[in-house]
């Protein structure tokens, strides 16, 4: 692993509404193959970072670059296209189109065949075509077998929660990134679940070659998998660091439980 | 996780049959009152009056008290609906849908017997026109007021008492009886369709034994086909049922081969018909086919993309004024007199650059926003084609006049006296636009269309560039548009800016959502409904005595649409899923199809995950 260029590099990013700074002078950067847990307390900012990231929200000011160059002035579709891939924390699939669709969707930005192709029913259609189809059932293969088989052709609306969470995935995925966003990947999933989806997250580094940047406050999870941990609060970069240390820091509990809660536990026990 | 499939609702169980004095006296008044306001409402405009002349069954029925004497039925039945819930147990009918029934009817009837005793009393023929003793006098037969009163209330009472005792019958005997009188009515409104097929084929004697020389069927006639109807409907409907469920369960080749046949049938039909139909049929059909063709374009944007356009007349309009520009001799500044399969090109290109030039704008813009201006723009091309300003170029309110007909490689030349060359021309183009609509949908772009109609935030953060996919959308729309537009300006042989009225985006818009949005075939079945039968914004329908009501029934028929059925007569299947998602939701369920979260938690590693057996 080179640390000579990081992969996405935050500089001094300000992001806000109105009078509100959401994110507020965060410099983060994330090298290639690294997995990044961004924790912190509701309204830290976390969900704001990655919407700023891939160009859903306006940056007010600073700098997003990826692989050297700006992500500053694209449009979301773009940041796609150059490899950011992302997944919502309130899962947001396509809810209507089936699984299979789902994933075969996401590639529209690596493909490039368009109404020609469609019209005339070309070779270099039928082809591509199954490429999308046979990289979207790769894609969905990951799973296991939860999203393949008799499933590719079932709308997403039959899934489970936590198998939706997984098609998001997926579908981000498909868009063949190199940098994953998640926003709290494991969020409404059951003890045994969330165990496996870390697995995946894993898996998903030394396989796939993905870095990965999750948002998550299951702190079991964070402190499986993260190679580095980011902390949020007030839009602000609290600390950052290994898990061990991060988590020890007075001022990370602090923002977490409030220093009443502290003083109070303290007294109680 | 097993799925039973015992069902305790199944048709055999009943519960005792409800009691009278049970009746829900809140629902019998609204429903009563509903009908009996509908019922003066349809009176005092006129339409009993206007349908009179048009008779279903020679000197027995005609058309409009058809539609009056439907509503105590309907209002009958309506009354004593069961909701069936899985699980729950239908009470029997018995006594309470025949009181019920009656009661709720008479209320209904009650409606126009105050209707004749108000006419007669008092004058206020000033605000309503049609307030007038012919009225009174056809309500009540010519019998005088008091007769008119109380048959009313008679007839209320019958048609519920028969609405409320069609819940006594077998599901069985139920539907043979609605199949025998919706094909009888069917059978007059489809008249001179059938009529001239009849004869086309040769058997003039059978036609005018069916039908009556004054329109409408004779008795005979009106019996034979009632019979035809009931016995088919009696015994064949099971084996209708199944072979439809065989259809449904073929798969692979043999489901190709069974839709080739189907559309290869279809279109021999489409073929062999204009042959033999007249040419005032064949008139009727041209119409129908430019109206599909503009439904298949505007599906392409509403159905598959999801962009509301209430301005699409603009692009009949810029294909029609195009293809009168390129293609008229008498065209006001220039007029190079194309050939018209030359025009077309340009047709195609113009309408094209004029989607975009709308488009690009306008597509930035989401819901209600996007809608409203697209209203704009449709009204502002009409204008621009109006104005004094460029009046040089398209004649103003002259419009462009003596368009030449589409001449075929010096073969034959289509114009508006051969409708049926017109009606093959637009088959020609309608089929261009279906498989158009077909292959799009199922390709790369139509999954993106599908993506930023669900979602488009999500499918903008997908990689989807959402403005060239909405706007290339819209632009195929916008085409297939124009084709319509620019055969109209041959076929009818001039162009005005007064055919490009707003109302005739409003009908496009209503046969797609009436059709059912994002269906192919059912944009098409929306079409030769809505505009064959009813008729088209200046285009007579099969029924020509309705055209002054068209509008109303056009509002009627979208309102009970929403209600009843919102994913439109032919849903597509994923359409019919987002609207009643919980419902699918729950058959999925009983299937046994949809998951339940606590069965894959143990599934430990995914990669060795169960499949959770096929549950199928």
């Amino acid at each position: 692993m080179s640390r000579s260029e990081p992969l996405l590099a935050i500089r001094d990013l300000d992001v806000a509404f109105g009078g509100l700074k959401a994110v507020n002078g965060l410099s983060i950067e994330v090298y290639e193959g690294e997995i990044v847990s961004v924790i912190g307390p509701n309204g830290a900012g976390k969900t704001t970072l990655f919407n700023a990231i891939s160009a859903m929200v306006p940056i007010t000011s600073g700098d997003v670059l990826f692989e050297g160059s700006s992500l500053l002035g694209l449009d979301p579709n773009q940041v796609t296209a150059r490899g950011i891939a992302r997944t919502f924390q309130n899962v947001r699939l396509f809810t209507n189109m089936t699984i299979l669709e789902n994933v075969m969707v996401a590639q529209h930005c690596r493909t490039k065949r368009g109404a020609w192709g469609a019209l005339f029913y070309t070779r270099a259609f039928r082809s591509e075509e199954a490429e999308i189809r046979a990289w979207g059932e790769k894609v969905l293969g990951f799973f296991g077998s939860r999203l393949v088989g008799f499933r590719l052709n079932q709308p997403a609306s039959v899934l489970s929660y936590a198998n939706r969470r997984r098609l998001e995935i997926a579908r981000a995925m498909a868009t063949r990134p190199k940098l994953l966003l998640l926003d709290e990947p494991v969020a409404g999933m059951n003890p045994v679940e969330s165990a496996e989806l870390t697995r995946l997250i894993g898996r998903l580094r030394d396989e796939w070659g993905f870095a990965i940047v999750f948002i998550e406050h299951d702190m079991s999870v964070v402190r499986d998998v993260s190679d580095r941990v980011i902390v949020l609060n007030h839009g602000e970069l609290l600390t950052e660091g290994l898990y061990a240390d991060v988590s020890m820091d007075p001022r990370v509990i602090e923002a977490y439980l409030g220093q009443d809660t502290i003083i109070e536990d303290a007294t109680k026990s | 996780m097993t799925a039973t499939e015992t069902r305790p609702g199944s048709e055999e169980e009943f519960a005792p049959p409800r009691r009278v004095r049970d009746l829900d006296w809140r629902r019998l008044l609204r429903l009563g009152g509903v009908a009996a306001f509908v019922q003066m409402f349809i009176s005092l405009t006129a339409m009993p009056v206007r349908l009179d002349e048009r008779s279903v069954i020679e000197s027995v029925l005609s058309l409009g008290f058809v539609f009056i004497g439907a509503i105590p039925i309907v209002a009958g039945n309506r009354l004593s609906r069961q909701v069936k819930l899985e699980g729950v147990a239908v009470h029997r009918a018995g006594r309470y849908e025949l009181v019920g029934g009656a009661l709720v009817g008479t209320l209904a009837g009650a409606g126009l017997s105050l209707l004749v005793m108000l006419i007669t009393h008092f004058d206020l023929r000033e605000p309503l026109v049609n307030w007038s003793p012919q009225l009174r006098d056809l309500l009540s037969f010519n019998r005088g007021p008091v007769f008119g009163t109380l048959i009313w209330l008679g007839i209320g009472a019958a048609g519920g008492l028969i609405g409320g005792g069609l819940r006594l019958l077998g599901a069985r005997w139920r539907r043979t009886l609605l199949m025998m009188a919706t094909t009888v009515v069917l059978a007059s409104i489809l008249e001179q369709l059938v009529v001239d097929l009849v004869s086309g084929v040769g058997l003039e004697p059978v036609a005018e034994w069916f039908y009556a020389r004054r329109g409408g069927l004779t008795q005979a006639g009106a019996g034979v086909t009632a019979a035809i109807a009931g016995v088919t409907t009696f015994f064949g409907r099971g084996r209708m049922k199944a072979a439809r469920e065989r259809i449904k369960t073929l798969d692979g080749p043999a489901r190709t081969r069974a839709n080739a046949g189907m559309i290869l049938l279809t279109a021999a039909i489409l073929i062999v018909v204009p042959l033999l139909v007249g040419s005032l049929t064949n008139e009727l059909l041209a119409n129908v086919g430019l109206f599909v063709l503009l439904a298949l374009g505007l599906n392409i944007v509403v159905g598959l993309a999801g962009i509301l356009d209430l301005g699409y007349v603009a692009f009949f309009a810029v294909g029609s004024y195009t293809a009168a520009v390129l293609t008229a001799a008498t065209s006001p500044r220039i007029n190079p007199e194309f050939p018209w399969f030359v025009a077309l090109i340009f047709v195609v290109v113009i309408t094209g650059l004029v989607g975009l030039f709308i488009g690009a704008p306008v597509i930035r813009m989401r819901g209600d926003y996007l809608a409203i201006v697209t209203l704009g723009f449709g009204e502002i091309i009409r204008l621009l084609f109006l104005s004094d300003w460029l009046s040089g170029w398209f004649g103003g309110s002259q419009g462009i006049t003596a368009i030449g007909g589409v001449e075929i490689f010096g073969l034959t030349t289509i114009d508006g006296t051969n409708p049926r060359n017109i009606f093959y021309l637009v088959l020609v183009f309608c089929a261009i636009a279906i498989y158009v609509s077909w292959r799009l949908e199922r390709s790369r772009l139509g999954r993106a269309w599908m993506a930023v109609r669900e979602d488009e935030t999500v499918a903008e953060a997908m990689g989807i560039n959402t403005v060239n996919v909405k706007l290339l959308a819209f632009v195929v729309g916008a085409i297939l548009g124009s084709f319509s537009g620019a055969i109209f300006a041959n076929k009818v042989g001039s162009v005005f800016p007064s055919s490009f009225l707003i109302l005739v985006s409003m009908v496009i818009l209503v046969v797609v959502i009436f059709g059912g949005m994002g269906s192919i075939v059912g944009v098409i079945a929306g079409a030769a409904l809505l505009i064959g039968v009813l008729g088209g914004p200046k285009q007579p329908g099969l029924l020509q005595e309705f055209s002054e009501f068209k509008l109303l029934i056009y509002g009627a028929l979208l309102v009970w649409m929403m209600l009843a059925r919102p994913e439109g007569l032919i849903p597509s299947a994923r359409r019919s899923r987002e609207l009643h998602q919980e419902e699918f939701l729950q058959d999925a369920w009983l299937r046994g199809e949809v998951e339940s979260d606590d069965d894959n938690g143990d599934g430990g590693d995914a990669g060795t995950a169960p499949p959770g057996e096929a549950r199928t």
